[in-house]
């Protein structure tokens, strides 16, 4: 692997013989990995099964109904200029959140690089591409509770669609709106020289700052996108 | 110059890893290449084995190139990344469990809904 770190008093292998020695020596198992970054890879990984129990359950619910399932592409679809444009909404979404995505990796690049104003704009950008992606989602469901979409049944199809809509997009969008209160705490943090010559102590913690901080943060929010990238295809677009 | 010695350096002491801004802007644009496509499997309502292939196609492309760049997984340490990903084969087990109870399910509820049981 082309950045393996060096550290002193350990000779660290590369790749899979890596591997077999970090997990088989003694001390701690990720080298060279911070410590608040295993911890957000492991949240991560549970978070993964929360969300992919939601998906199996959604594949269950829609496989084992006789009754016709709502076609998304009509459900979905946004009048444009008079025009119905199948998946419109849910398209910008996904762009909005990609683009987002995007401004992430390159705040998490220029804060390794100690670039503050840079870092602390593209973590505002970030902030602002999620709040936009919330309101089209709050337009979104607004426009399907006045189409008559419920939990229990919908004038489209199959029963199960409201339930299965509203636990999915709502678990995700709950997760969006929690990174978008934490990019803005952190934008703060960046502007206000937190991670600045050798960093100030965080508000709970003796700890002191550092910019591994915001790449912890990129990975909550990438994972936010990763998991739009599976909404997007099995439930808008299956 | 003076910037990249900085940066080896940094490297040097494991204190993350920094990487040209070109490799970001081409997974950014790449991703946003598959998501246009993607929709487009909608735009030209592709059915059958073809749309789920194209689906699924897209998607993995997306979250492989999401996760191997953005969240760093390529350059992260086999240890990490591989405590990370073999745990997603208890979720493809999980699905094909499931699959299995939805035919079922399915099968039951036309039996009896439809046929009205054994005769």
């Amino acid at each position: 692997m082309s950045s393996d770190p060096k550290i002193d008093g350990f000779e660290l292998k590369p790749g899979f013989r890596g591997m077999a020695s970090d997990t088989g020596s003694d001390q701690t198992m990720f080298k060279g990995v911070h410590w608040g970054k295993a911890m957000m890879w492991i949240f991560l990984v549970s978070d993964t099964f929360v969300f992919s129990c939601f998906l199996i359950a959604y594949m269950k619910g829609r496989g084992s109904t006789p009754v016709e399932w709502p076609n998304p592409s009509e459900v979905f679809a946004l009048d444009a200029f008079g025009v119905p444009v199948p998946l419109l909404l849910i398209a910008l979404m996904t762009f909005v959140l990609i683009t987002s995505s995007g401004t992430m990796a390159l705040a998490v690049k220029y804060g390794y690089e100690k670039n503050r104003k840079m870092c602390g704009w593209l973590i505002l950008a970030t902030a602002i591409g999620g709040l936009t992606f919330v309101g089209m989602q709050v337009y979104e469901w607004s426009k399907l509770i006045h189409e008559g979409v419920r939990p229990w049944g919908n004038p489209f199809g199959a029963a199960q669609f409201g339930s299965f809509f509203f636990m999915i997009t709502g678990f995700h969008g709950t997760h969006v709106s929690i990174g978008v209160i934490f990019l803005f705490i952190y934008a703060y943090k960046v502007f206000a020289g937190h991670y600045e010559n050798g960093g100030k102590r965080g508000w709970f913690t003796t700890m002191k700052g550092d910019y591994v901080e915001i790449e912890i943060l990129g990975l909550y929010w990438h994972f936010v996108d990763l998991v739009w990238v599976f909404i997007f295809a099995f439930f808008y677009l299956w | 110059m003076d910037n990249t010695d900085q940066i080896s350096e940094k490297e040097k002491k494991g204190e993350g890893s920094t990487h040209k801004i070109g490799i970001y802007l081409w997974i950014w644009g790449l991703l946003f290449v598959l998501s246009f496509f993607s929709y487009m499997v909608d735009w030209y309502q592709f059915q059958g084995m073809l749309r789920w292939s194209l689906i699924l196609f897209f998607m993995f492309a997306k979250a492989g190139l999401i996760m191997a760049f953005f969240m760093h997984l390529f350059w992260e340490r086999y240890a990490l990344v591989n405590v990370l990903l073999w745990p997603m084969t208890a979720i493809a087990c999980f699905i094909f469990l499931m699959a299995a109870e939805f035919q079922y399910t399915l099968f039951t509820r036309m039996f009896y809904f439809f046929v009205g049981g054994a005769v």
